[in-house]
Parts: structure tokens; sequence; C-alpha cells
């Protein structure tokens, strides 16, 4: 099949699509209108039966606690599957030991002194935004996923103030392996928490304490900081994974 | 349905049909960029913040990276393919 | 107007499959797939807005005022996490495939038979 004939194809089966699920779309209720009983159920009883104040993380960590679990595994799953598809042929390697020590500041030696300085002043900012969406999930938006990935960034603007080595000192991709492991390991754990002391898995045995404050939803600002801890990890991982011989190997087209 | 939401859908009708028309792939990942912003407006006005959160963050920092690193990874590879090729033709 | 948003749906996930048909480059195709994964947020979105309602979040409001549906926002939350770690993956791959076939337009690339 040539390409031509492909793409008239697909122009037909595309048209064909859109019509049928325009279709479709028009038996759903329209917008503005939803009736469904359980998002109303759900926004009255998280608040007053969990304490907290943010009905969607409560839900994550919740009433979906279960299929959380299998979304950090996807998580952890998918950093692994880049890893081993990342991972360098020994030919490779022997071409890589040809990179100097003085390539550090060399990379990004284009990035002008204004765009470092920002980058600099950039991380302390990251690092507490980040932070206090991992510890106030259960009471403003935010939560373990959005903090992590903003944590993440901190260290990738040491990157973009011209330093990848020091980026790789500050967060060694050990470190990173660990608390990815551990983020993932730590959700699983403390669902067994719920299994040792009310016998239901992923239960919540902790108390309740005043809505509205740090500490309160019981296990939900716990499960928060462990999904925190692997999309950090997991982030950083991905990322390092796509720049290692890419940012300190021989530069391209020479 | 209030303008804001009106508007904030047609930017990302327009700013998704942009991502795809794109030619190249470089500034495809800056189109993606914008429109990753015209969604997060969008979830913004249909009251879902942590929604538009976890989306500013995905689109602003997560995904252009990895789009950069790989298409300067195959960069690399293709630069040292080309290399291999002529010392072999010596 | 009220059924502007799925219509957006539609276009944005038939346009973003024209994408992933007509690349050359299998970089772009991964990008397009994220545009059609994109349709699927407005279509939850939209079942579960209603009208004049205030989002999920009762610190400062009781929590029996007229609220959008939080199940739906918790899916696209899922659908977005998803996102992410998928395209990486698939980027990856495409990586790999290069290394192996020299190529990125899928045109080039042969059966694996070894």
């Amino acid at each position: 099949m040539t390409r031509r004939v492909r793409l008239g194809l697909f122009l037909v089966a595309g048209a064909g699509l859109a019509v049928v699920l325009l279709l479709g779309f028009g038996g759903l209720p329209s917008f503005g209108h939803a009736h469904e009983l359980d998002g109303a159920v759900v926004n009255l009883d998280e608040p007053t039966l969990r304490h907290a104040t943010d009905v969607v993380t409560a839900l994550n960590f919740d009433l979906r606690a279960f299929d959380t679990l299998g979304e950090e595994f996807i998580l952890f799953a998918s950093v692994t599957g880049v890893a081993l598809l990342l991972r360098t042929l020994r030919q490779e390697e022997e071409e890589d030991q040809e990179i100097t020590p003085g390539i550090e500041d060399h990379r990004f030696a284009g990035a002008s002194d204004g765009v470092k300085l920002t980058s600099l002043l950039l991380i302390p900012l990251l690092i507490a935004f980040g932070a206090y969406l991992v510890f106030h999930g259960q009471l403003t938006p935010g939560g373990g996923f959005q903090g992590g990935v903003v944590l993440a960034a901190g260290p990738i603007a040491v990157l973009l103030a011209g330093r990848y080595l020091s980026m790789k000192r500050i967060a060694p991709k050990r470190l990173l392996e660990v608390s990815d492991a551990l983020g993932a390991a730590a959700y699983g754990l403390i669902g067994l928490g719920g299994l040792i002391f009310t016998g239901v898995y992923l239960e919540d045995p902790l108390p309740l304490g005043v809505s509205g404050q740090l500490l309160s939803a019981g296990m939900m600002p716990l499960n928060s900081i462990a999904v925190g801890l692997e999309v950090t990890g997991a982030f950083l991982l991905t990322w390092t994974q796509f720049f290692d011989q890419t940012l300190v190997g021989p530069p391209s087209g020479s | 349905m209030t303008v804001l939401q009106i508007i904030a859908l047609v930017l990302v009708a327009v700013a998704g049909g942009a991502v795809v028309l794109t030619p190249e792939a470089l500034r495809q990942t800056m189109v993606l960029g914008i429109y990753g912003i015209a969604l997060t407006l969008l979830f913004f006005v249909f009251q879902a913040p942590d929604v538009a959160l976890s989306e500013i963050v995905v689109t602003g920092i997560g995904l252009p990276l990895i789009i950069l690193a790989a298409l300067r990874k195959i960069r690399q590879q293709q630069a040292r393919q080309s290399h291999a090729r002529e010392e072999a033709e010596e | 107007m009220g059924f502007l948003p799925f219509a957006v749906a539609v276009w944005l996930f038939v346009i973003g499959l024209w994408g992933v048909v007509s690349s050359r480059n299998l970089v772009r195709t991964v990008l397009c797939l994220t545009v059609v994964q994109s349709s699927t947020y407005l279509v939850l979105l939209g079942v579960g807005y209603r009208t004049g309602a205030m989002a999920p979040i009762v610190a400062d409001i009781p929590s029996t005022s007229k609220l959008v549906d939080p199940i739906v926002q918790v899916l696209v939350l899922t659908d977005v996490v998803i996102e992410a770690t998928i395209t990486a993956l698939l980027l990856a791959l495409v990586v790999q495939a290069h290394k192996r076939f020299g190529s990125i337009d899928p045109e080039d690339l042969r059966p694996l038979r070894d």
C-alpha cells in the first residue's frame, strides 16, 4: 500500500470515526448538567468522614487508594523500562571514555549570566514550593504527584545553570534509585499497616485529626510523602537516563 | 457555559491542531508546551485546580526535557553513524 | 454551545490520529499520540462539570455547596501521570529503534528477525 492510498483511506475512516464519536457523545448528559450521584456523595463524605479538604487528593488516597498503588507501579515499571532500553552497550562505553573533566562548564557555555542567575534563584523556590505541595496534599490543590515533579525540577535548574556534573553530584543516580524504590515500597507498606491494624488493606488506622491542620486526614499525608518521593526519583531518573552520554558525550556533528 | 470556557476550548482546539501540523519535531516540542498551557487554562476554568497543577508541571518541565534529550540523542547517533560510514568507505 | 467540549475532544482525537498516520518521524508520532490522549481529558471534564459549581476544595466553603464531580478529575489526574511516563517509554523505544535501524522514518523500519 503506498503512502498516498494509506492517507486517503485514513481520511475516509477518520471522518467515519468522527461521526460515530459525535453521535456517541450526543447521548451524554449535556455540558453543565452532570447528575451523577456518586460525585455528590463523595463531595459530602470525604470532608466529613475523612477530614480532608481537598476532595481530589482524598479520593486518590482513600477511595481509589488501590488504583493509586497500580499507578505507582506503572510509574516504577516505566522508569525501569526506560533504564533498560537506554542502557549503554559495551562498545559505546569505550567511546564515552574520551570525556574530559573540564567538559562540565563547557556544554552550556552558551547560557548567559542572566539565565544562570535566574536558574540559581529558582532552585530554593522550586524546592520550597514542591515540599509545600507534597505536605499540603490533603488540604489544598496539590499532592504527591504534582509536588514530586516540582521537587524534581530543582536539580534540573542546576543543569540549566550550566553544570550537569554538579547536578549529578547533588542528585547521584544511586540516591534517585533509592528514592524511587523507597517511595513505591512505602506506599505499599502503608497499605500493609492498614491490613495489620484494621484487617483491611489500605484501610486507615490513624486518628483523623482536626480538619484543615497539616497532620489530619489519617494516612493521607504519609501517602502523599511516599508518592512524592517516588515521583521525584522517577522523573529525575528518567531525565538523567536520557541526558547521560547526551550532555557529557562528544558534541554532536564534530 | 461562560465566555472564559469557550475561549479556553477554542484555544485548546487551535493549539492541538498546531501541534499536529507543525512539521519539524524540535518546533513541535515548543508548540506542545504552548498546548499544555492552553490545557492548563482550560482545567482552571473547568474548576479542576489539581489537574491544572499536574498538567503545568508535566508539560512545562517533564515532557519537553525528555523530548529535547531524545532528539539530541538521535542527532548524536546520526553523527556517529555517518562518521562510522565515512571511515568504512576510506 | 453545550456540545462544544465534546466536539473539541473529537477534533483533537481525529487530528491527532491524522498526525500519527501521516508522520514520517517517530518522535512526531509520539507527540501526536499525546494530542490523541489529551482528548480524553476534555470528555471526562465535560461529563463532570456542573454549571455554576465550584472546585471540590472545601477548605473555605461548606461541603454542601454546589461542587463539580471530583471523580472524573481524579481520572484525568491519573491520565496526565500515565501520559508523561508512557511518552518517556515510547521515546526510549524510538532512540533504541534509531540505534538499530539508523532511521526514525517508520517506513524504513523492518521487522525484527535475527
